[in-house]
């Protein structure tokens, strides 16, 4: 037992005492959920849900696209905010900083309700995957704007000192020092951001956006199976989080280093 | 080189650095500015490298006047050499491409033109060894050798040097300054701030007291520092010669 007690984190673990870690974990999970399943009385019907096996997959694939182009747009937004939010110009200085707070501050599935039907309506925006990838990216932009805000103001003062007695201009200060900084330091938390994007756009099923659960809503309405829906949908989510998780963790060892 | 200080004022919100200074400091080659801290010397030091704008008055360089707006203050600055007190290097760069990029992105050299500069320089002053390193790898005392080296790279007209072994271990400060005579020795016009007396006295050819935002006490160094006779420079000898 004491095999699978360790002192100091960081330090080498055996991997003897990660199988056997890893294996008791695996048997309480595998206890807990057996148990409830079995109190559950459930009569399991996969074959109906087999049927409809393409419309899982679709909206798999729709959701990775979603997640995708959301990713993108909200770096895009998120850029220009965090420079937004340093501007010398006071009133572009102050709307980025309501843009921030507003989304920060109300639940993502309000925004998506305000902004589909209020806003995309005003301006003639029918295509509601637009108006998801535009949500999303609003959404997600309002939080890498601070991360990269933060990541532009951990450079310390004499750095932009020394760029400055060298001679380099604003714009290449911001090119060849700071950025490819906040880049090494982005990465990490932008993998999070991924990962929270594409649990994220679960919640566009309420404007119909036909993505992984809305699919997966659509398969229990028809088969009445709901939990033979709703596993698949949490297996396939996690198929796409847990690898970037992973990602993320090895690139934040990897970029780790000392200024 | 020559300087002029024509009513040279900065204020630092309530903290007045330096009160209208005035002085023409004669033909030198290189010169010590000394004083308290707090006094004026860095700021005095930030006026001359185009760093800071003066609220009031201007100074002049080899006679020729250094304008305030901040086309001209960097026009300024690339053709001097600084040398801070720490943390010169960028972190994310190595030893070497911290000297290439102001050659490449500044100067206009080829990337081909600025290696082979900056790699002569570190061979020159046995940085070599160090070329490929990031400045977290680095000694104090080699980072600020390589900072020395960015600066001379460009060809400046002159060098400042801000305190530049304050952060440094005494083994190491004496690396830097060895480094620091050997330019002098070179015939390379310098303005350093320090603390280090000794230095200060055998290095430079002329010497600015500066105290209480104002140049207390000039003149060469050799004459300033064996016979000073201004009371606040006698007091402040006293203090940091002490020991």
């Amino acid at each position: 037992m004491k095999h699978l007690v360790i002192n100091i984190d960081g330090q080498p673990v055996a991997v003897a005492a990660r199988i056997v870690s890893w294996f008791l974990v695996a048997l309480l999970a595998a206890a807990m959920f057996s148990f409830a399943f079995s109190q559950l009385q459930y009569g399991w019907e996969w074959s109906a849900i087999w049927q409809y096996r393409q419309k899982f997959l679709q909206g798999w694939l729709m959701t990775v696209i979603i997640s995708a182009a959301s990713l993108v747009a909200s770096l895009v937004i998120g850029l220009l905010t965090a420079l937004a939010r340093r501007s010398s110009f006071l009133p572009l200085r102050y709307s980025a900083l309501l843009y921030v707070e507003t989304i920060r501050g109300t639940p993502l599935l309000v925004q998506i309700l305000i902004l589909f039907y209020v806003v995309a309506n005003a301006f003639g925006v029918e295509n509601r995957y637009v108006v998801g990838i535009m949500t999303l990216s609003l959404f997600a932009g309002a939080y890498l704007a601070e991360m990269i805000r933060s990541g532009i103001e951990s450079i310390r003062d004499s750095q932009l000192e020394s760029a400055r007695a060298i001679g380099l201009t604003r714009m290449q200060t911001y090119r060849y020092i700071i950025f490819p900084q906040v880049v090494r330091q982005l990465i990490p938390p932008l993998t999070g951001q991924f990962a929270s994007i594409i649990k994220d756009s679960s919640l566009l099923s309420i404007i119909a956006v036909s993505e992984f659960t809305l699919n997966a809503q659509e398969v229990n309405a028809f088969t009445y199976s709901t939990l033979e829906s709703y596993l698949p949908l949490a297996a396939g989510y996690l198929l796409l989080t847990l690898p970037i998780s992973l990602i993320s963790r090895t690139l934040e060892r990897r970029f780790h280093f000392a200024t | 080189m020559q300087l002029e200080f024509c009513g040279l004022s900065k204020q630092f919100g309530v903290h007045q650095a330096l009160r209208d200074v005035t002085l023409t400091v004669p033909e030198f080659q290189a010169l010590a500015i000394i004083g308290p801290s707090g006094g004026g010397k860095t700021t005095l030091l930030r006026l001359i490298a185009g760093l800071e704008i003066p609220e009031k008055g201007h100074l002049c360089i080899n006679s020729q006047r250094l304008e305030s707006d901040e086309e001209a203050l960097l026009a300024h600055r690339r053709t001097i050499g600084t040398v801070f007190q720490a943390y010169n290097l960028f972190p994310h760069l190595t030893a070497l491409e911290n000297v290439v990029l102001p050659l490449v992105k500044v100067h206009g050299l080829s990337e081909r033109e600025a290696l082979d500069t900056a790699g002569a320089l570190f061979e020159r002053f046995q940085l070599g060894g160090h070329a490929q390193r990031r400045p977290a790898e680095l000694s104090g005392g080699q980072q600020q050798r390589v900072a020395i080296v960015r600066a001379i790279a460009i060809k400046p007209r002159f060098l400042l040097f801000d305190e530049p072994t304050s952060a440094l271990d005494p083994e190491m400060t004496a690396e830097v300054l060895d480094f620091i005579v050997e330019l002098r020795g070179e015939g390379r016009d310098l303005i350093i701030v320090t603390h280090n007396m000794g230095f200060a006295r055998e290095v430079s050819d002329y010497c600015l007291f500066v105290a209480d935002g104002e140049v207390q006490d000039s003149g060469h160094s050799s004459e300033l520092f064996r016979n000073p006779r201004n009371p606040l420079l006698v007091n402040f000898l006293a203090k940091v010669l002490r020991y």
